[in-house]
């Protein structure tokens, strides 16, 4: 068992970005400032820098999406990286040569860095503590969203959203709604929010939807949206995905619309001021009301460019080291 | 090279747990063994001449353990380990006599496949085995086995290993026909509807990891609804594998209630908590899971006050390519035959428990679950001889290298343990022996810095 954390080298250095737990308020500024250099590059007319020029980028997806998949890399190759996507699919029942050998074969054609996404929780951190062991610090892994575990970068998206927006977290009521116990992005979301020193983080959903010991991530319950919502600053929707209707977590899209959805009278409820954020892709009339989405309050599209500068920071500041 | 049959061991310190007797070594300390049996304690009988001196200073001299859950992966699962390797890793590690659960492939439920697995060990020179029957054909819970032939053919007792009998009507039935023999029914109490999906223990490190979660009522709702049936039927009761605090306290209340039950825990569940699973390392991946150190502690107690009789190795040999995956798909178990004594000396260390207690939970304990007489699991002169003898004070690594089971994944690999064994004697028989001046010992590289298990997760608080 290794007692330094995986993402880090000896010096405490990102090696790999696997999660937002355990980063310094610095090392996320830090991220965040580099990514704001970055927003402006995708304004010029040579929307391209140099910083990874020769690197190779695998995304290397075992769980479908278009969405982080495009914006990862767009991002790659703003920085001039060479990218190969390989989309592997897990489910498939013919299970073909382990996830191990994958990367190995992988690192053999000199990948130097890793876009990971994997339906299990971890997956990314058995990768990177491979190849630590196997060749040492020259290739990097970013987690892309681990089973209910993280999305580190769109956590950090996130909070450069709410930074550019709201510039203090210091002074910060935020809301998290919805299906907090599958939601990767809700935890690195109330990580981000917690390292940043937000002073109220108030996560919002049905008991079947929370996940155990959820106050001892240092957040406030609530189980009444109305009340959960009230002179909030930022509210963050999540997804609600069709499968959780099929057991016996809730009924049905329409009662979840009706309790959990946010419309504009709840949002009313929330400051004047409050903006509205989505991880994306939106799920309109079960967890969010177009009027909601498309109003001015929304900053969803906004999410998703400065997603992109997110992601080209994480990697030249990883390609970097 | 024929094994010796009269063996003296002299200057050891005699510990035995049955009598509570805790003898230091010196020259009355002497036992003497011959024709499978302790023939005398202190001074050797008129006439008799041992074939082989060994010297114990500095050792005990304890009844052989006797280990309630190992699995040996014969037949079906020869590529995770082999009879030969595990038999020989349970004598390694004082060993004399395990229960085998029947989840191997085919699983026991055939008279003809105990007689196969029982003529298998036969050859081989070593532990003895217990088989546990399958309580149900193919271990599917639908179809009760033919429990009274799968006696006669060597079985112990009958187990569903961990797989659920889902119809409670089934459940009821088996236990009455066990009941009719008087077999003892072994089960694993864990509510398969709430513990699906589960890796980790429900709790707020697992929501934290992700992970899905095995909530402590799936063991509390399968105890209350055993203990229900126990009452019906009166089928005497095994409870395999206890994990909670909630749990061990129905279990404690049931037992002050007269219910016909035992119950045991494994070695590794003593010491390890839910936030040893650090960054998803999958040699803490076990079933039942790791729970809070509450639970951990409660453990602890529940051996202290009689609610627990046993503590067991749950010896489960994986295969790398089964650990080298996503902490979720990683195949469940750890190698604890060569544990099991250390990591109970460990508890006994940490917790101030008297060594002739801490050994009985190793010993008789597990004798008296498997029914065996008065002459098993103590020291007395007419007793089996059935022998470990351990330094207490000698420290190893746990390596692949030290192990000599096939299974080399636990949570303390890299890790430095206390108490070693010397030499184990099945019935008479040196079955193992080691020289500590040639063994092979773990190079300094193969160690890890010492960090307290569970610094790792309680960091990230």
């Amino acid at each position: 068992m290794n007692s330094r954390h995986p993402q880090l080298d000896a010096n405490g250095e990102l090696r790999h970005l696997l999660t937002i737990e355990g980063l310094s308020r610095e090392m996320v500024h830090h991220i965040l400032d580099t990514a704001a250099t970055f927003v402006g590059v995708s304004d010029r007319e040579v929307k391209k820098v140099p910083l990874l020029r020769g690197q190779s980028v695998f995304n290397l997806f075992f769980e479908n999406s278009t969405r982080t998949r495009t914006t990862f890399e767009i991002a790659a190759k703003r920085l001039s990286a060479d990218v190969v996507n390989l989309n592997i699919n897990t489910s498939s029942a013919s299970k073909g040569e382990s996830l191990l050998d994958t990367i190995d074969n992988l690192v053999a054609m000199h990948a130097d860095m890793f876009v990971v996404r994997h339906s299990q929780s971890g997956a990314p951190f058995l990768i990177a503590e491979h190849v630590n062991r196997t060749r040492g610090p020259e290739v990097h892994v970013i987690n892309a969203g681990d089973g209910r575990h993280a999305h580190p970068t769109q956590g950090l998206l996130d909070m450069y959203t709410i930074r550019h927006f709201k510039h203090d977290f210091t002074q910060l009521r935020v809301a998290v709604v919805g299906d907090v116990l599958h939601s990767r992005v809700a935890r690195s979301d109330i990580q981000g929010l917690t390292v940043l020193g937000v002073p109220e983080v108030r996560v919002i959903g049905p008991y079947t939807l929370l996940p155990d010991g959820l106050e001892q991530m240092g957040v406030r319950v609530f189980h009444d949206m109305r009340e959960g919502l009230r002179d909030v600053d930022v509210i963050i929707m999540l997804r609600l995905q069709n499968e959780r209707m099929r057991g016996a977590l809730l009924p049905s899209a329409q009662e979840y619309f009706k309790h959990y959805g946010l419309t504009s009278e709840k949002l009313a409820l929330a400051k004047p001021d409050c903006i509205v954020m989505h991880p994306g892709p939106m799920n309109r009339g079960v967890e969010i009301e177009s009027a909601v989405a498309d109003g001015p309050q929304a900053v969803i599209l906004d999410q998703v460019t400065f997603g992109i500068a997110v992601r080209m920071a994480v990697m030249s500041i990883l390609g970097k080291s | 090279m024929k094994a010796p049959t009269r063996i003296s061991i002299v200057n050891g310190r005699l510990v035995d747990p049955a009598s509570e007797r805790d003898r230091p070594g010196g020259p009355d300390s002497a036992l003497h063994v011959a024709e499978g049996r302790i023939v005398a304690i202190g001074a050797a009988p008129d006439g008799f001449e041992a074939e082989r001196l060994i010297d114990a200073s500095g050792c005990v001299v304890a009844p052989g353990l006797l280990d309630l859950a190992a699995r040996l992966r014969e037949p079906g699962f020869e590529y995770k380990a082999t009879l030969e390797s595990e038999m020989r890793a349970a004598a390694a590690g004082g060993v004399v006599g395990l229960a085998c659960p029947p989840d191997t492939d085919p699983p026991l439920d055939e008279p003809g496949l105990v007689e196969m697995l029982k003529y298998r060990a036969r050859g081989i020179l070593g532990t003895r085995l217990y088989p546990l029957g399958a309580l149900t054909v193919g271990l599917r819970g639908e179809k009760i086995t033919e429990m009274g032939q799968l006696s006669e053919a060597g079985c112990v007792g009958f187990s569903q290993a961990q797989s659920p009998v889902l119809d409670t009507q089934v459940l009821m039935r088996a236990m009455q026909y066990a009941r009719t023999y008087g077999f003892t029914v072994w089960l694993h109490p864990q509510d398969p509807h709430l513990a699906r999906g589960g890796v980790a223990h429900a709790g707020h490190y697992a929501s934290r990891l992700g992970l899905p979660g095995v909530p402590v009522i799936a063991e509390t709702v399968a105890l209350n609804t055993i203990f229900d049936l126990v009452r019906e039927t009166g089928c005497r009761v095994h409870l395999c594998r206890l994990s909670s605090a909630a749990g061990l306290e129905l279990v404690r209340r049931a037992r002050a209630e007269g219910l016909p039950v035992s119950c045991d825990v494994s070695v590794h569940h003593l010491h390890m908590i839910d936030l040893d699973i650090g960054f998803f390392d999958s040699n803490s991946r076990v079933d039942p899971p790791f729970r809070s150190q509450r639970d951990r502690d409660a453990i602890r107690a529940a051996l202290l006050d009689g609610t627990v009789d046993a503590i067991c190795s749950d010896h489960t040999p994986v295969d790398d390519d089964a650990k080298q995956l996503p902490f979720g798909e990683a195949e469940p178990g750890v190698t604890a035959l060569e544990l099991l004594l250390p990591l109970t000396l460990k508890w006994a260390e940490e917790a101030g428990v008297p060594l002739t207690r801490a050994l009985g939970k190793l010993t008789r304990g597990g004798a008296a679950v498997l029914g065996l007489g008065d002459e098993y699991g103590r020291l007395q002169a007419g007793g089996a001889a059935d022998l470990c003898i351990f330094d207490p004070r000698e420290s190893w690594v746990v390596t692949p290298a030290t192990l000599l089971s096939q299974g080399t994944h636990t949570p303390y690999l890299g890790r430095e343990l206390q108490g070693r064994v010397r030499a184990t004697i099945v019935e008479g028989r040196l079955v193992h022996e080691r020289d500590p001046a040639v063994a092979t010992e773990a190079r300094a590289a193969d160690r890890v810095p010492e960090v307290p298990l569970g610094a790792i997760g309680q960091r990230l608080l």
